[in-house]
């Protein structure tokens, strides 16, 4: 490392020819070197120095009050369990902690910028490489280290040894593969837990629901109807997440057609909530066009024509669920879906 | 910095510090590390804190996180909430999302915290990102660095992963919603995607696996995997040297900057602290995913106008974008999800190659073995600007159509149209990006040659006594010269011919010669530094641009550009 202190002569490599498709120019500029220090006032003023000093003293002893600030809130102010109270409460602690921040990061930064050396130095860089003969050595090592072992003359040692090294992973990789996916029953996705007779429920009361509540242009949320203990359970939140449905009542004469055969009554409609594109609930329901949308990613299904989808990145109507009313005018399911809900996946069809 | 040839004798160690320092030295020989460190020289430039704002980011949110937590518990067991805030008192909800609220509403500093740790993430991430563009723009990712590249875009992907996991954290309707997607891009996957499904939620979604399983992933192993890759990153640093702008005096051969100790360190830490502080600021002031809003995760509702973090919207836009009628049934009634896999694997695939793969490619088109130390100004080297501006195009023009329901109410447009309009751009607006900034790269370049040639313009209009009018031009002094002439025009590559001198076909002809179309697409357009020679030429041709109006008496005429001009 030296000071600079006077321009370098031109620098040698810049007008090296590298014969490695770039033309080397001879005819090159010569490089001026290093520009000149330039003193900062405090470096030449005491006074300016001194000033300088204060500020940061300053700034440190604002920090000081903002760490004492940030005790004091955080003694002073107890958040009552209202939003505005945390709210309160986050803000003075989060400021009287920035303040302290700020009070040591700005001190440090001008300490450096105006008191300390700003003296450029010029370090020389080394070659990336190890030499020649630094290579040559490592590379006698490893032969000389591989002709100990004699791993070249023992083929069946090399085979050992590459066959135990490849199999011990199993070891842990099958105990983990077999229980992480817990029963690996993919077939569960097939199935919800709807079947024929299961009533109707409003999401989230578990209120029955008669066909009479509905009137024509209105959307329910539905669930099946489970024992109230029964949908206070990890089963039920993952049964819910396929079984979630959305009936819509709309003038038989609007209603063109079911996505599956007959499964609509009197104008009402259940379609699963699960988007066949990734999955999210379609919630959005526009009562003059009948459509559905998706709201992660717009996919736009007709629920007057089958649940198609007429515009985004879903390609599948939404599978339809076949419902009627039984003796006491409640809608029940006539049975399961007939095709697995939600997204896509490879064995769908199988 | 003593000059002196003889080193000076450590004193006999008699302060507390001195006698550790000694106490070290002799057990681990610190003392010879210690003094390169002290002594290395660091150039300085703004654009070299945008990396320490993500290391920061990342040391806040070590500390931040540890925080949270003593505090969080990663169950989805169901339990009946009791306690603030009162929309959730008596709802049944995970004990993640319960703890979330008590953690926010009854440790005090607890939501700061969570606010901080949020706000961390965006701004980590960002910090990344903006770090990658330095790198980028400047050729930084030349070789010796190239390595540190890849290690850099693993940590962009690592970063991506701890903000993924950290946000599903909660339970609370947005990040279960987020969690579905994730499903249902994982079934999408051909042959083994519903067993992945299976792996990933330990059965089907949600089940009740997945948030201590993140938790693990989100505290401990990404984290920890973090932690390593940031200190190969910095090794890689150290043990390369920084590079630096190109001016006077700097060459591949040295590093002209500020010794580690003391001033570029106590900016370093004084930075720290600057960054930390705006990170508490934001948790403090500025409300980020207050979840009671959103309730606990049920697989029912979902709020219209959700956001996932900025990071994750161009795969959200990414998946708005594509048409549903790729999903296809393969023969044997096999069901391919074209529609998931292009934008949620393919896309990003493509995307993260060409990071990964690019300073591989750019030094073999530029038939390039060199070591670089000085950094490319942008516009020298037009088509990889325009490559980096391209690729940051179609990730906007992604992250914007994630968000194209809220541009549609917002400007009280059709969704479908603004989807559209974002279908063409994603295509055309890369291509148009990249044309456009290499013509500005070019322009720029030989607004540099105009520069050097004739020098800067003074406004100073003055008339000889023939009635000619000139402007004087005051030329560059050397210092701002060296900055436009010195840099290489790169060229196209040469390939060897077809067949050799005795018509024998030379095997590998076709692969260079691909290897050289490339090539001509980077550098057949290129502007060539001025040399001595046309500079002297230039100072022929036009002499008075050299004249001091005092030499020759003319008037001054004008001090503003409005007069008449010869030039
Ligand atoms: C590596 C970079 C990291 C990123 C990008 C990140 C990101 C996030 C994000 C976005 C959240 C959601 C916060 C919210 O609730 O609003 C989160 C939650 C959390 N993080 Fe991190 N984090 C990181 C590292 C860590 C570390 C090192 C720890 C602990 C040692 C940690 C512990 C937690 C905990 C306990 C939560 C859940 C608490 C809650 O949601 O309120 N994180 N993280
Ligand atoms: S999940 Fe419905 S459109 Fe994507």
């Amino acid at each position: 490392m030296s000071e600079n202190q006077n321009p370098q002569g031109p620098s040698r490599d810049v007008a090296r020819h590298d014969g490695d498709g770039t033309v080397a120019q001879t005819d090159r500029f010569v490089d001026p070197g290093v520009p000149e220090h330039h003193p900062r006032l405090a470096d030449v003023d005491p006074k300016a120095a001194k000033r300088n000093e204060r500020i940061i003293a300053l700034l440190f002893a604002i920090s000081c009050l903002g760490t004492i600030g940030s005790v004091v809130a955080y003694f002073a102010v107890r958040p009552d369990g209202t939003t505005p109270g945390v709210r309160m409460s986050t803000v003075l602690l989060g400021v009287a902690i920035a303040v302290s921040l700020f009070g040591i990061g700005f001190a440090a930064v001008h300490w450096a910028k105006t008191l300390m050396s700003a003296k450029e130095y010029t370090e020389e860089r080394h070659s990336s490489s190890s030499s020649e003969e630094v290579r040559g050595a490592v590379q006698q090592q490893f032969k000389d280290g591989l002709e100990d072992s004699g791993i070249a003359r023992r083929p069946v040692l090399k085979g050992a040894v590459v066959s135990a090294l490849a199999l011990f992973p199993l070891t842990i990789a099958v105990p983990l593969v077999s229980s992480v996916g817990g029963d690996w029953n993919v077939g569960s996705f097939r199935h919800t837990i709807w079947k024929k007779g299961t009533r109707l429920a409003y999401d989230p009361s578990g209120r029955l629901i008669k066909a009479s509540d509905l009137t024509v242009g209105s959307v329910a949320h539905v669930i099946p109807d489970v024992p109230a203990e029964e949908r206070e359970s990890h089963e039920w939140i993952t049964e819910k997440s396929k079984a979630v449905v959305l009936l819509v009542r709309m003038d038989p004469r609007d209603h063109k057609r079911d996505h599956r055969e007959g499964a609509s009554y009197d104008g009402i409609v259940a379609y699963s909530k699960i988007c066949t594109h990734v999955g999210c609930p379609v919630a959005l329901y526009e009562q003059q066009t009948h459509h559905l949308l998706c709201p992660c990613h717009q996919s736009t299904f007709d629920v007057a024509d089958g649940a198609k989808v007429v515009f985004g990145p879903a390609k599948r109507p939404l599978p339809q669920l076949p419902i009627t009313v039984d003796d006491e005018g409640y809608l029940v399911a006539e049975d399961d879906f007939n095709e697995p809900i939600g997204p896509s996946y490879w064995e769908r069809l199988k | 910095m003593s000059t002196t040839t003889t080193p000076p004798v450590a004193a006999e160690p008699s302060t507390p510090i001195g006698k550790t320092a000694d106490y070290l030295d002799q057990r681990t020989k610190i003392g010879v590390l210690t003094k390169q460190l002290v002594r290395k020289v660091f150039p300085d430039h703004w654009s070299f804190m945008l990396g320490e704002i993500a290391l920061f980011s990342f040391v806040v949110l070590l500390i931040s996180g540890v925080f949270l937590a003593m505090f969080f518990d990663p169950s989805m067991a169901l339990t009946t909430h009791h306690g603030p805030p009162a929309i959730m008192d008596g709802q049944l909800m995970s004990v993640a999302f319960s703890s979330t609220l008590d953690m926010s509403f009854e440790v005090r500093g607890g939501l700061l915290m969570r606010q901080i740790h949020h706000w961390s993430a965006l701004i980590f991430v960002a910090g990344i990102v903006v770090h990658m563009m330095r790198v980028f723009f400047t050729g930084a990712f030349r070789k010796p660095r190239e390595l540190n590249w890849l290690v850099g875009t693993l940590l962009l992907i690592l970063s991506l992963a701890a903000g993924f996991s950290g946000y599903s954290l909660p339970d609370d309707v947005l990040s279960g919603n987020g969690l579905r997607i994730t499903d249902g891009v994982i079934k999408s996957i051909p042959i083994i995607g519903s067993y992945l499904s299976y792996f990933v939620f330990g059965g089907e979604f949600p089940g009740e696996h997945i948030i201590p399983r993140l938790f693990t992933v989100h505290i401990l192993l990404v984290p920890a995997l973090i932690l390593a890759l940031i200190g190969v990153h910095l090794f890689l640093m150290v043990l390369n040297k920084h590079t630096q702008y190109p001016g006077g005096g700097r060459t591949d051969k040295n590093v002209v900057g500020y010794p580690a100790v003391p001033a570029f360190a106590t900016k370093m830490g004084g930075n720290f602290f600057i960054i930390f502080g705006v990170l508490a600021l934001m948790g403090g002031t500025m409300a980020i995913n207050n979840v009671w809003n959103y309730g606990p995760y049920d697989p029912s509702p979902v709020s219209a106008g959700a956001q996932p973090d900025w990071y994750m919207l161009f795969l959200e836009g990414s998946l708005r974008l594509m048409p549903g009628q790729a999903e296809i049934v393969t023969w044997g009634d096999f069901t391919l999800s074209l529609n998931i896999l292009i934008p949620a694997v393919v896309i990003p695939g493509l995307l993260f190659t060409f990071l990964f793969v690019y300073p591989f490619v750019e030094a073999k088109v530029t038939g390039d073995h060199r070591e670089h130390h000085v950094l490319d100004r942008p516009r020298n080297v037009p088509t990889r600007t325009g490559l980096g501006v391209a690729f940051l195009t179609a990730f906007v023009i992604l992250a914007l159509a994630g968000s194209n329901d809220l541009i549609a109410t917002h400007f009280a447009l059709s969704i479908n149209t603004i989807t559209w309009v974002f279908r063409i751009l994603f295509f055309v607006g890369p291509v148009f990006a990249f044309w456009v900034t290499k013509r500005i790269c070019l322009g720029l370049q030989r607004k540099d040659r105009e520069l050097v040639l004739h020098g800067h313009e003074t406004g100073r209009i003055v008339r000889f006594a023939n009635g000619e009018y000139i402007e004087v031009h005051r030329p560059l002094d050397e210092q701002e010269r060296w900055l436009r002439v010195n840099y290489e025009a790169r060229r196209p590559l040469e390939v060897e011919p077809a067949t050799d001198a005795r018509g024998v076909k030379r095997k590998g002809y076709k692969k260079d010669k691909r290897w050289q179309k490339l090539s001509r697409f980077f550098y057949e357009d290129r502007v060539e530094p001025v040399t001595p020679a046309e500079l002297a030429a230039a100072h022929a041709h036009g002499e008075h641009d050299e004249l001091e109006p005092a030499h020759e008496a003319p008037a001054l005429v004008s001090g503003s550009g409005t007069a008449e001009r010869e030039h």
